[in-house]
């Protein structure tokens, strides 16, 4: 089994915000995460799929052609974006990395040809944060 | 005389922006400034790297305590900018577009005032890790 990894990288504005809570109940849970005017950040996404190479042409799968995958499905929804406005399959959600994986997982899946195992995305929020999802 | 030596303190900070001239119609915004005109915002974790030149001081071998420099940039910078929207929570922006350029500019002279006249400041900021701006400009890269 060999795991071969695309990153990608998109940059957008996110807060950390509970709409059930008051705001000083945010501000205490999730601190200046909670700007009401947002913040952001630049993320980079690791997508590693699992495969054995082909014979024929030495690939698990074409990078190229899953890099276009993934700018398609996931980069364009998210890059130069208001995570928690602008993104469909973040709405009604927390946008944090955490849910952001497990709804970049659920986006990305459907749309990998039936031959490419998803093995497991990263998503760095900072250098010093990141989350990891092996799917359910 | 001995050479100068440069000493640099990197700090980060994390931050929401958009790019957008009030004085143009929306599609003219669009047309210059692409997806960084979303009207929603979009984000960057931005690299800050100080730069200061001088003699080191023969009783301490310092330029600078690079510990004061971070307190410095801490104090006058990151908390002005860190997880905060430039456009709508720094009076910086009220009426300068927040592109790297002039972010850069801003930190300089947020900074400048704090540091001894004898030592030579200069600021690189990251908006991305492609994208960085000097200031001041100089010819060495």
């Amino acid at each position: 089994m060999v795991y071969i990894t695309r990153i990608e990288h998109f940059n957008a504005a996110h807060k950390l915000f509970n709409p059930n809570w008051s705001k000083a109940e945010n501000e205490a849970v999730f601190g200046k995460c909670a700007n009401e005017n947002w913040h952001g950040h630049n993320f980079t996404l690791y997508v590693t799929i699992a495969g054995e190479p082909n014979p024929d042409t030495g690939f698990v799968f074409d990078v190229k052609k899953l890099s276009t995958i993934i700018n398609a499905c996931i980069i364009d929804k998210l890059d130069h974006k208001n995570l928690n406005l602008d993104v469909d399959f973040m709405q009604g959600k927390l946008c944090s990395i955490e849910n952001l994986i497990i709804g970049i997982w659920e986006q990305l899946s459907p749309n990998l040809p039936s031959d490419v195992k998803l093995h497991a995305l990263k998503l760095y929020e900072t250098p010093r944060i990141y989350v990891e999802y092996f799917g359910k | 005389m001995n050479p100068k030596v440069a000493i640099f303190r990197k700090e980060h900070f994390n931050a929401a922006h958009r790019l957008h001239n009030p004085n143009w119609d929306d599609e003219t915004n669009k047309s210059i400034f692409g997806k960084c005109n979303n009207p929603n915002y979009h984000g960057h974790n931005y690299d800050l790297i100080v730069k200061i030149i001088g003699y080191p001081e023969p009783e301490t071998g310092y330029v600078i305590d690079t510990k004061k420099l971070s307190d410095i940039i801490k104090r006058l910078v990151i908390e002005r900018f860190d997880h905060k929207n430039l456009n709508e929570d720094c009076l910086d922006f009220q009426h300068l577009n927040p592109t790297v350029e002039n972010i850069a500019i801003v930190i300089y002279n947020l900074i400048r005032p704090a540091i001894d006249d004898a030592l030579e400041l200069q600021i690189r900021l990251f908006e991305t890790e492609n994208n960085f701006a000097d200031f001041p400009a100089s010819s060495n890269f």
